[in-house]
């Protein structure tokens, strides 16, 4: 074969443009008034406009995680708005928890909170991370994600779209970065 | 007795339980329970799950050759019970989390750590006879490797990707696995204990959320099992709604993880390219049934959601595109050389650890062992359908990577055949409250996902064990990462993509 199937592809995007939808990045309302009232004014002018974030699964079913990365997929994504996703709590500004804290997880998400550098923020995502959704009263979980470690906003949904992810974070950005 | 019994000859000895529906249900003494284990170290019962009540130990087993399923079970008053994993190492970890959960002491289990119990619940055995303690988490001894030049490397629980959490111990001779550890129970919720008492439909919501990627399936052999038990004959078209949903849902994670695999070997295009086709479905699930990944959507007595004309008409669209899409992306893969020198011959599963595990899914298939639940024990409308199951020997990560294209393409071929096939009607049957007890097995992505339950007569849930296909897979990605470098590991994983939740509960 003369052109090798990633020229293919190549051209594709060259010729017909990205698969990334177009706008998407307004903030959540609901979320902005949220992140007044948790965060004030002493976060302002912190971060320029970026984001960076450790996801931290402390119970949930794996359904939040397929959201998030749809969320990072070429359709939505969450990159072209400074948001990104790091590999440890030492680069990140913003815990994103998923699940009903688990109490085998409890331990491991303090100590993720705490390896977080000031100043940051932490988001619980999904129904159970709010109150531990429908795992709520078991022997094995703690509950929301509050009865662990602070919470600044709080994204609904079982699970969550890529769209309430992305609105939630793009209020976050707002709030902190303004 | 040794020799050539069947499974059902053998149980039939026992006590027949009435009532559980499909299979029969057989009670053992302590003896004759001893005398089943000692046949299945001569005969070739595979182990479909393993649970536990207060009082009573159950296994469901399968007949090879005949394919008959059958529970047995064992009420021990005593508490103890005679330890199937002596027989059966599938069984280990099972029996770690029965001692664990229910209290009840496996004789004969070798190892005496505990499994999902880490120590920091404030209650001991806590689906048995519940104790308090003070919370405090047990230290956990790892298998050792010793040798000069060895070294330990601690993962986890909390990883770097978006992943799920659970801790992996390696012990590597410069970059070489020598050996690796898994533990797990992190996202242990107790789901057998909150199933207990709730009504149907509570009941099939926390069903669906044991894995969240499997929710189809898990809701599916709920429903089946609600539906054996009470004898409920579910409509034409809801069978087929459920099929269509749940081929949606393998080739929504096939493709994705194919690209992921591709990603962990540091190809990330094919993330990006598989990443836009897993898109396209999830929209069209939640324009066609309302919701993205399909929770709730399939319930007790057939579906939540019909699909409407315009549904059908984008589901058509759909496929034509997506078959193009994936067919471009499956010659990036075949053609690419350096991504194919890192799948090929990494991390092998040998085919005789997939049958002695009784290892379901891809990761069954890719080393040989071609059991898949849509064709046996079979259930509508798979039976009426035309599909093959792919099956390789090679077990490396090339050929769970091929498996999974060639899933991916039967699965289109299916969901074709569903959309032109479909009969019209109604899709959702009453479900009277009554009691009873029924299993289900049915094949999700991963493999068999077995759902068992008892209803009271208030038509509540009395007990109800979903179990994952990944309790016999983990245990092999430690088999086939032995030798393999320590950066081959999240491409080996990927590769295996056991869930961690759904082992958890």
């Amino acid at each position: 074969m003369i052109f090798p199937p990633i020229a293919h592809l190549i051209a594709r995007h060259l010729l017909k443009g990205p698969h990334t939808m177009t706008g998407g990045g307004d903030p959540d309302a609901e979320a902005l008034r949220q992140l007044a009232e948790s965060l004030g004014v002493a976060a302002r002018h912190r971060l320029g406009r970026s984001l960076s974030i450790r996801e931290v699964d402390a119970g949930s079913c794996n359904a939040c995680e397929l959201e998030i990365h749809a969320a990072n997929n070429p359709v939505h994504d969450l990159e072209r708005f400074g948001i990104r996703f790091v590999a440890s709590p030492r680069h990140a500004d913003v815990l994103l928890v998923t699940g009903p804290v688990t109490w085998n997880m409890a331990e491991a998400l303090r100590r993720t909170y705490d390896a977080t550098p000031a100043p940051k923020w932490v988001v619980a995502m999904g129904d159970c991370a709010k109150d531990g959704g429908c795992f709520a009263g078991s022997y094995a979980v703690a509950g929301g994600v509050h009865e662990v470690v602070p919470v600044d906003l709080h994204i609904p949904g079982c699970p969550p779209s890529p769209k309430q992810i992305l609105g939630g974070l793009m209020a976050l950005l707002e709030s902190v970065a303004d | 007795m040794m020799g050539n019994v069947t499974l059902l000859e053998f149980l039939s000895a026992g006590r027949e339980v009435p009532g559980h529906k499909p299979w029969p249900r057989f009670q053992l003494d302590a003896r004759a329970w001893r005398r089943m284990v000692e046949q299945m170290a001569v005969s070739n019962w595979e182990i479909l799950a393993e649970w536990a009540e207060p009082a009573e130990v159950h296994v469901a087993l399968r007949g090879e050759d005949t394919g008959a399923i059958a529970v047995a079970s064992h009420p021990c008053p005593d508490h103890r019970f005679f330890a199937l994993s002596q027989v059966r190492p599938s069984a280990i970890r099972l029996e770690r989390a029965i001692r664990d959960l229910w209290g009840l002491a496996p004789e004969g289990l070798d190892d005496q750590r505990p499994w999902l119990d880490h120590g920091r619940w404030g209650v001991r055995h806590p689906l048995g006879a519940p104790r308090l303690t003070e919370g405090r988490p047990f230290t956990y001894r790892f298998l050792t490797a010793e040798g000069e030049g060895l070294h330990q490397i601690p993962v986890g629980p909390v990883h770097a990707g978006v992943i799920e959490p659970g801790h992996f111990r390696f012990h590597a001779q410069g970059e070489t696995v020598v050996r690796l550890e898994e533990r797990l129970g992190y996202v242990h919720k107790g789901i057998e204990g909150v199933l207990a008492g709730k009504p149907l439909a509570e009941a099939a919501r926390v069903v669906g959320r044991v894995s969240g990627d499997s929710t189809v399936a898990y809701a599916l052999a709920f429903a089946r099992a609600v539906e054996a038990a009470l004898g409920v004959e579910v409509p034409a078209r809801a069978h087929w709604l459920r099929a269509l949903m749940a081929e949606l849902e393998r080739l929504a994670n096939h493709v994705f993880d194919i690209g992921a695999i591709c990603n962990d070997a540091a190809f990330a295009i094919m993330l990006g390219h598989m990443g836009v086709l897993r898109e396209r479905i999830l929209r069209a699930n939640d324009s066609c049934f309302g919701h993205r990944l399909l929770m709730d959507r399939v319930v007790p007595g057939g579906v939540a959601v019909d699909l409407a004309e315009e549904g059908w008409e984008e589901l058509s669209h759909l496929l034509a595109h997506f078959r193009k899409g994936f067919e471009k992306a499956v010659a990036l893969y075949d053609n690419t050389p350096s991504l194919l020198d890192r799948t090929t011959g990494t991390g092998v599963l040998p085919g005789a650890l997939a049958h002695r595990f009784g290892a379901g899914g891809f990761i069954g298939r890719a080393s040989s062992r071609g059991v898949d639940a849509r064709k046996a024990p079979g259930y509508p409308p798979y039976d009426q359908l035309d599909f093959a199951v792919p099956v390789l020997a090679e077990g490396d990560v090339h050929a769970r990577v091929m498996v999974r294209i060639e899933e991916v393409r039967a699965s289109l071929r299916l969901v074709d055949q569903i959309l032109k096939q479909m009969p019209r009607g109604p899709v959702l049957a009453p479900v009277p409250n009554r009691a009873g007890e029924g299993m289900a097995v049915v094949e999700s992505f991963r493999g068999e996902v077995l759902v068992w339950l008892r209803l009271s007569e208030a038509g509540k849930v009395v007990r109800c064990h979903p179990h994952d296909p990944s309790w016999f897979q983990w245990p092999l990605l430690e088999a086939a990462i032995e030798g393999n470098i320590v950066a081959d590991f999240p491409l080996c994983n990927k590769s295996f993509n056991c869930s961690y939740s759904g082992h958890d509960l």
